[in-house]
């Protein structure tokens, strides 16, 4: 049983076709990276697991992405309780100017949890799953803006925990940060696969190396490769995805 | 050479940018100079027509008088000396055209000649007189006592309850009823303007699509560029009739119609600033929300509204500073009796629009003249106390921005 299938997946801005026919069956408890150069559609492909991309007028979908076997574009689907199970982290960190516990329960309150008790439980589980807890365990009462770059991140991450999705998607999570934030990041993506489905766009071929299982190259919309990420890293099938990896182009 | 005349050529420049801010600033010293000189020379004023005097016995026990005190002995409020910490007698009014009650036309003399003599004898003899008369039929061996006026008093400016300032013989400087009626009819604009400004902004930043907000945005915008007279006429033809019958009122001129006009004259002010401030809401933010699965209303009030909150609070200050200082179209539309409102359907007058009617009937320097500045002086304050609180807003907002 795959967790996330995505069946002959077409995706147009207006008139321009972004996606073309992307076939990829992701399995639960794994990383899979999505590579490819600028612009070939992989933070859209992403985006379309928890129908992001319908915030963007004058957009259509083709084919179809089943999460838990269920078509998610599907009629009558709501996207609300689409969007608890399938968290989301963003390139940048992007806290609310909220407190850093606020931030936290905010995926909580609005999901309707009223129990303080319960609120605050979760939300020291979340932070202490990101390896934050220590840092701010402290000043859960300060706004959030106060913490560094790579904290926020974290903290951000933690705040797509607290709801318990099962699906986690990662659209570069570290290309704002520095690289001792990053290994902890990528650390924590490692850490996380035991519990959640991980799909990860990354710019950073190393990146992609390290914590992914699979791989899904893309290039001009178009899926080239897909597969197992030291097969793909160390004997792609095809010359572009090879061209690409070693840096040849891209 | 060349290099001589690009220096000079830079100089000249640079002091004629100078000079431009020094005269723009100066300019506005000035103004507000001249404001407060001619507003607090109020204050040395007595509210008594100039050229005027109050007489009454020599044997009179009572020094001083208030100008409320006047107008209330005139009006017949205070019948007796007793009140105003006199003796226990009724008090005897004489006006200048009584005179011919005591006195023959012979005795008085063709050209009022023998007027002052008169009215010494007079004042002599009527122990509970208290007589108002120009003081120029002053006789030199008066036998009666001026009265002593208060200057008008800080107290009575802004405690007195009755705006008369052309009543004779004293004048009624009390400017309460004006600062109600402009704080009645801008607050009423605001509770009217404030949820449907924000209501719009919220549809037009969050809901509407692009192209209805292509619309709706100019002509929401075109709203702020009406002349107010344009306003005022459309209020007096169309809004002042509808209240009359509404509430059947034998005027339809009231406070509620000055709030409906404001209102909307505020309105494009809170929905453009609201509305940038709503839309400068971070992408990133909202897809944060959304993403946590928050509905695109939960979104709006617990992200966006947060996060623009003081662009919008700035936005309807802005509004009710418009609405405070705004004077044709109030001045059409409330009716203008200077009374304390104790509703929202009686006739109001703001500050501004007592300023506009009256100026042109007060005398140059007078104290009425004055009295107007000295209303000019209050408003400017609210203004500037407006505008820095918008200020500070924004300031505050900055910080908490990073």
């Amino acid at each position: 049983m795959y967790k996330i299938e995505s069946k002959n997946v077409d995706f147009f801005y207006g008139a321009s076709q972004a996606l073309k026919n992307i076939n990829i069956a992701f399995k639960p408890n794994t990383v899979t990276a999505l590579i490819g150069p600028s612009g070939c559609g992989k933070s859209t492909y992403l985006r379309l697991f928890n129908r992001m991309n319908d915030l963007i007028d004058n957009t259509k979908i083709g084919g179809q992405i089943l999460i838990d076997g269920e078509d998610i574009y599907a009629k009558g689907v709501n996207v609300d309780s689409l969007r608890k199970k399938v968290g989301m982290v963003f390139q940048k960190p992007n806290p609310f100017p909220k407190t850093i516990f606020e931030n936290v329960a905010y995926g909580l309150r609005v999901n309707g949890i009223t129990d303080k008790k319960f609120i605050e439980e979760r939300v020291e589980t979340s932070i202490k799953q990101v390896v934050l807890w220590d840092e701010v365990k402290d000043k859960l009462k300060k706004s959030a803006f106060e913490l560094s770059g790579g904290q926020q991140q974290r903290l951000c991450i933690a705040r797509a925990l607290a709801i318990q999705p099962s699906v986690i998607l990662m659209d570069e999570p570290t290309s704002a940060l520095d690289p001792i934030s990053t290994a902890k990041v990528e650390e924590l993506i490692y850490e996380l696969k035991a519990k959640y489905t991980i799909v990860i766009v990354t710019h950073n071929m190393q990146q992609a190396g390290r914590v992914s299982d699979t791989t899904a190259f893309l290039y001009m919309g178009e899926l080239i490769e897909y597969g197992n990420t030291k097969t793909i890293f160390t004997n792609p099938k095809i010359e572009r995805t090879q061209n690409y990896i070693t840096g040849r182009f891209g | 050479m060349k290099t001589f005349y690009k220096k000079f050529l830079e100089k000249f420049i640079e002091g004629l940018l100078m000079l431009s801010s020094t005269i723009t600033t100066l300019t506005v010293v000035l103004i507000v100079f001249f404001l407060f000189k001619e507003g607090i020379g109020v204050f040395n004023k007595k509210p008594i027509e100039e050229g005027y005097v109050i007489a009454i016995n020599k044997n009179n026990i009572v020094t001083k008088i208030s100008s409320e005190q006047i107008k209330n002995i005139y009006d017949q409020k205070i019948k007796n000396w007793k009140e105003i910490g006199g003796k226990p007698d009724s008090i005897i009014l004489f006006r200048l055209e009584d005179i011919s009650n005591y006195y023959s036309d012979a005795a008085i003399g063709e050209n009022f000649e023998g007027l002052p003599n008169c009215l010494s004898r007079l004042i002599d003899s009527v122990p509970n007189i208290i007589a108002f008369f120009p003081e120029k039929y002053l006789d030199k061996n008066f036998k009666g006592r001026q009265l002593e006026i208060d200057k008008v008093t800080l107290s009575e400016f802004f405690g007195g309850k009755e705006w008369f300032p052309t009543a004779q013989p004293a004048a009624q400087l009390g400017v309460m009823p004006l600062i109600l009626g402009t704080l009645w009819v801008s607050l009423g604009a605001i509770l009217l303007a404030l949820p449907l400004g924000l209501a719009a902004s919220v549809y037009m930043s969050e809901i509407a699509s692009d192209k209805v907000r292509r619309i709706m945005k100019p002509l929401i915008e075109l709203l702020a560029g009406i002349p107010s007279v344009v306003y005022g006429f459309f209020g007096l033809v169309i809004i002042v009739p509808l209240i009359q019958k509404t509430f059947n009122l034998p005027v339809g001129e009231t406070a509620l119609a000055g709030s409906i006009i404001l209102g909307i004259m505020a309105l494009p002010t809170i929905i453009t600033i609201s509305e940038d401030a709503m839309r400068n809401t971070p992408r990133a933010m909202k897809e944060a929300s959304l993403a946590l699965g928050a509905s695109k209303w939960q979104t709006i009030y617990k992200v966006v509204i947060p996060y623009s909150i003081s662009g919008i609070t700035a936005g309807a200050i802005l509004g009710i500073g418009r609405a405070i200082g705004e004077t044709m179209a109030v001045l059409m539309v409330t009716g203008n009796a200077a009374v304390i409102p104790h509703s929202i359907l009686e006739p109001v007058r703001t500050i501004p629009a007592t300023i506009a009617a009256e100026l042109g009937e007060a005398p140059n320097g007078g104290l009425h003249f004055q009295a107007l500045f000295a209303l000019g002086c209050i408003l400017f304050l609210i203004t500037l106390v407006i505008n820095l609180t918008v200020e500070f807003i924004s300031n505050r907002n900055k910080y908490n921005k990073h």
